[in-house]
């Protein structure tokens, strides 16, 4: 169940209880503010250049930090010299793992237990020294400056290779780290009573989360307390980490962030780097700022694994699924990180079929840990099977948008006991988006386009996806403060990653409380002063922190109706709340405006406190979405230009159709990134090192590669069951379909199907010419 | 620099670190010539060579949004060091340090320029306009608004360095075709790829500006 799902933004934190409401509010059945396209809250600061991001904080006195890493894939540290170093000009505090600051502190990867500085080194990046100073380049001067004597080891990358006898270990147990299996109904017997059966293998590259903002924090202690300003998408996971590894108590921790330059899930949790911040800040008795280089954050800021996917899989000739065989590989990197985490959900659960088998190997390779990233495991999962699919409606001669129609599953059928999802908007969003696409006729116009027999070629494709989470859930606490004046302030813990978060639930208080937007205040994303939020990912912050700030406008007004009971001499169930004004129910010219209830005069503030309620028990909230893509490819050059995207999705009710549009929008470029260009090179033969660690040899989607026609299309089903404003999450969904998509399309303009991600030029150029050869 | 210490052999070889002091301070002096009083006795032919300590400081004045800011900087600190550390104007902001994302965009002499190619010592003696500059006071500047109006942004990191790219455009050209302003937005990177309301932000600004 929903509810009971274990899912990864919380992994290895210990989540708080929030209890239970018991009663629900009604579902909103039409709302005033709620889905209007209004911008957002704190757009000012953000264009003004006065919004301070973690990395812009400044302190008096404050000194810059720099890390030492490892320069080789695996490596054993034997002496380190820090005598030049010290001494150099500006140099405040170094230290390494032989001093005394770092005896005991350990730092942790998921279960696995090692000491903060590792002398033994099992990717390039590890942590080897670190120094402070008064100026960022003198920082980085004394690091350089440090000398360390290591003993160079042998290693392995190439995750494909990983458990080959002959191989190198990255931990002492061995290579392979886990192996899921799952299984339901009988394959074999599914693929006997198949028309047809295809098998194909497919592989996606390493992509890199590269956010905007880089990866750090300012640390500064006062007295015994510690203040951690970081990069963040959850100040509650960087105050736990840095509790737990400098062994304080929570509340001398403060972390807090309340803007943030993008995270993608790499910023779901702090890194050794924060907790080496505090240790050089205290050191130094300075407050310390941390910014990793760009190089440093494609070294160990996570990434989404490398996977190499084959599926299996049989259709009759109506359009019945018989059966699925799915089984992956992929690396962790150095530590485990969930190398192949998810990754066969989709085959699992997207579409109805009754016998399923997936089997994952999560292996060690020396290369940087993985960390979530915008829907672990699905958008991989997705290139294999979406091509899977087109692949089979082909081989029985079904529109492959019908070949999806006819197998939209109502329940979640890999979980437990098949629970129903509390909305499915697979279907609506098959045929709405083949509609606005204009699929049908699309086909026609493409293969008459592409009879012209010119070097240009054109293509569309589709690509279809749920989100295994997106229901958000418990906990959450948001407290609402109502001031004497009638001004609110909003207090929730829960970061604005970029999605709007803050925007949507200023909305929704407002509508709650009918009041303007504007006048709400919002204080966010600080442990000190906010309440217990788990960290903004996995689509849930929207569906978890929204229903939570309705509750808590609920329980102000009934604070405010018991007060103004007292004030009108009436009783409180007699009163109703409307607009900003109490009113009797029996007579409507009696009336108080909120601001001249006594009891908020005189105590000059009201709280209203919400918590998340629980999910519906038995049931899963999960998002829905189809992507369609029309493209055109070069097939002299093997230049691909993507005409136009269509993003079609079931996220629940539509907060703010504006953010929501721009969701999508950026989903689909990550998408394009994804299916294009991104690909982490190591290399694999000589030093084991990373290539490409900067945006110009690893190239982003830039305003050059986006569709200059891109379409955005909810599809609003009330949801009622899933939380008390029908919101479901939208942020991973965006990306999962796209780089499938793009493939079916290519595959259509150039009869071959591109099986490894990112398709390039040149592997275009090479697929046709090896076709021509025959 | 009040005394140049040109003859005093401080490093022992070549170093990368010497190398980009030397054209740092190099280039300075270009700028530096042209004011009078110069700040910096011109360097000579027989300089070439000499390697300053990185703690060499020198001092600069940087015109920033309509004020002069006279700072002490070593010569290779950056235009975008010195703006957001020393200076303490944060709304530029800091991506790659590396000359591939964008985010540190100022105007020099009203040309998108990235702070962090730029060494503050090249940047003396022009016109320097950060996304603080398109202020009018408390109020937003034409393109600002336009970003806000048209939801052009999502975390906001690019923004400033977007918002900077596009006022560069239009103070080049006023009503830029849809060409022009994908052009015009190519070397600024948005991970959230909030490009299309980056586009149409920048098609708003336009008609902001020409009214």
């Amino acid at each position: 169940m929903a509810t009971r799902d274990k899912i990864y933004y919380t992994e290895g934190l210990p989540v708080p209880e929030t209890p239970d409401l018991g009663t629900q509010p009604a579902f909103w059945k039409k709302t005033d503010l709620v889905g209007k396209p209004i911008p957002r809250v704190d757009a000012y600061e953000r264009v003004s250049g006065t919004a301070v991001y973690p990395s812009d904080i400044l302190l008096p006195n404050m000194i810059y930090a720099a890390i030492l890493r490892c320069p080789h894939p695996h490596a054993r540290v034997k002496k380190i010299d820090i005598a030049e170093a010290g001494k150099m000009p500006g140099v405040r505090a170094v230290i390494t793992g032989d001093s005394k600051e770092a005896k005991g502190v350990k730092w942790k990867y998921r279960d696995m237990e090692v000491p903060l500085f590792d002398s033994h080194c099992r990717f390039e990046g590890e942590v080897v020294a670190a120094v402070a100073a008064d100026s960022w380049y003198q920082a980085r001067d004394a690091a350089q400056a440090i000398k360390v004597d290591y003993e160079v080891l042998p290693f392995v990358v190439d995750y494909e290779r990983s458990l080959d006898v002959s191989v190198p270990r990255v931990q002492e147990k061995g290579n392979l780290l886990s192996e899921d299996t799952y299984s339901r109904g009988d394959v074999e017997k599914g693929f006997a009573e198949a028309d047809i059966v295809l098998e194909q293998t497919y592989h996606t590259q390493c992509e890199l989360h590269t956010p905007l903002e880089l990866h750090g924090c300012v640390a500064n202690w006062d007295g015994d307390r510690l203040t951690v300003w970081e990069s963040s998408q959850g100040v509650f996971a960087v105050q736990s980490r840095v509790a737990e590894a400098l062994n304080l108590p929570l509340s001398k921790v403060r972390a807090s962030g309340h803007y943030m330059g993008g995270g993608f899930g790499s910023k779901l949790w702090p890194g050794k780097y924060t907790v080496i911040s505090a240790m050089l800040a205290r050191k130094a008795a300075r407050p310390v700022k941390m910014l990793l280089s760009r190089e440093e954050t494609y070294l160990c800021a996570g990434n989404r694994p490398a996977g190499t996917m084959r599926i299996k899989a049989g259709v009759r000739k109506d359009g019945t699924i018989t059966a699925i065989d799915f089984d992956c590989i992929g690396p962790s990197g150095a530590y485990p990180a969930g190398g192949v985490q998810l990754v066969d959900w989709l085959a699992r659960d997207l579409y109805l079929c009754a016998n399923v088998r997936t089997r994952g190997r999560d292996v060690l390779i020396n290369a940087g840990p993985a960390r979530p990233f915008r829907a672990p495991g699905h958008p991989q999962g997705a290139w294999a099977l979406e091509q899977m699919i087109d692949e089979l409606a082909k081989a029985i001669d079904m529109d492959p948008v019908q070949l999806r129609l006819k197998n939209v599953p109502l329940k979640s059928q890999a979980r437990e006991g098949t629970p129903p999802y509390t909305s499915t908007g697979l279907r609506q969003c098959l045929e709405k988006g083949a509609e606005k696409f204009d699929w049908q006729a699309s086909l026609e116009r493409i293969r008459k386009f592409n009879e012209q027999n010119n070097h240009l070629r054109r293509g569309i494709g589709m690509g279809a996806c749920l989100w295994v989470a997106g229901g958000g859930g418990p906990p959450s606490t948001v407290v609402i403060k109502l001031f004497r004046d009638g001004s609110i302030n909003l207090n929730m813990g829960a970061s604005d990653i970029g999605t709007g978060t803050k925007t949507i639930m200023a909305q929704v208080a407002a509508e709650e409380l009918g009041v303007q937007p504007a006048i709400i205040q919002i204080e966010n994303a600080d442990t000190a002063t906010t309440q217990y939020a788990t960290p903004s990912g996995g689509s849930k912050t929207v569906p978890t922190e929204a229903p939570t700030v309705r509750n808590a406008a609920i329980a102000l007004k009934q604070e405010l109706l018991a007060a103004a009971a007292e004030d009108m001499e009436v009783p409180e169930d007699e009163l109703e709340y409307i607009g900003d004004e109490i009113i009797w129910s029996r007579d409507a010219a009696k009336r108080l405006r909120i601001t001249e209830v006594s009891r908020l005069k005189k105590r000059g503030v009201m709280i209203g406190t919400g918590y998340r309620g629980p999910n519906p028990a038995d049931k899963v909230v999960n998002p829905f979405a189809a992507h369609f893509c029309e493209l055109e490819v070069n097939i002299l050059s093997g230049e691909i230009n993507i005409i136009r995207f269509l993003g079609v999705h079931d996220s629940g009710r539509v907060m703010n159709r504006m953010t929501f549009d721009n969701q999508v929008y950026g989903g689909i470029v990550m998408g394009i990134g994804f299916g294009l260009t991104e690909s982490r090179q190591l290399d694999e033969r000589q030093t084991g090192r990373l290539c490409n660690k900067n945006w110009h040899d690893y190239k982003l989607p830039t305003a050059m590669d986006v569709p200059l026609e891109i379409t955005s299309l909810p599809i609003e089903l009330d949801d009622p069951e899933s939380n008390n404003t029908g919101a479901k999450g939208l942020g991973e969904p965006v990306t999962i379909p796209t780089a499938a998509a793009i493939a079916n399309a290519l595959c259509m303009a150039t009869g071959v199907r591109f099986t490894r991600a990112p398709v390039s030029p040149m592997e275009v150029v090479r697929k046709l010419s090896e076709r021509k050869e025959g | 620099m009040e005394k140049n210490d040109h003859d005093d052999k401080q490093g022992n070889g070549y170093s990368r670190r010497g190398f980009m002091q030397f054209i740092g301070v190099g280039a300075g002096v270009v700028g530096a010539s042209l004011l009078s009083p110069p700040l910096r006795r011109p360097l000579k032919a027989e300089d070439v060579g000499t390697i300053f300590p990185a703690s060499e400081m020198v001092k600069v004045r940087l015109a920033v949004n309509g004020t002069v800011h006279a700072v002490l900087v070593e010569p290779r600190w950056s235009l975008l060091y010195v703006l957001r550390e020393i200076i303490g104007m944060t709304g530029t902001k800091i991506g790659c340090d590396r000359g591939e994302c964008g985010a540190c965009t100022v105007l020099i002499d009203d040309v998108p320029r990235y702070s962090c190619m730029t060494l503050a010592v090249e940047a003396e003696n022009r016109t320097i306009t950060t996304v603080e500059g398109l202020m009018k006071g408390e109020e937003l500047g034409p393109v600002q608004t336009a970003f806000v109006e048209t939801d052009a942004f999502q975390c906001g990191y690019c923004t400033s360095g977007q918002i900077m790219a596009v006022e560069g455009l239009l103070r080049k050209v006023e009503s830029p075709s849809p060409e022009e302003i994908r052009l015009g937005c190519s070397g600024n990177l948005c991970r959230c790829g909030a490009y299309p309301n980056i586009f149409a932000a920048a098609g708003k600004a336009a008609q902001l500006k020409s009214k």
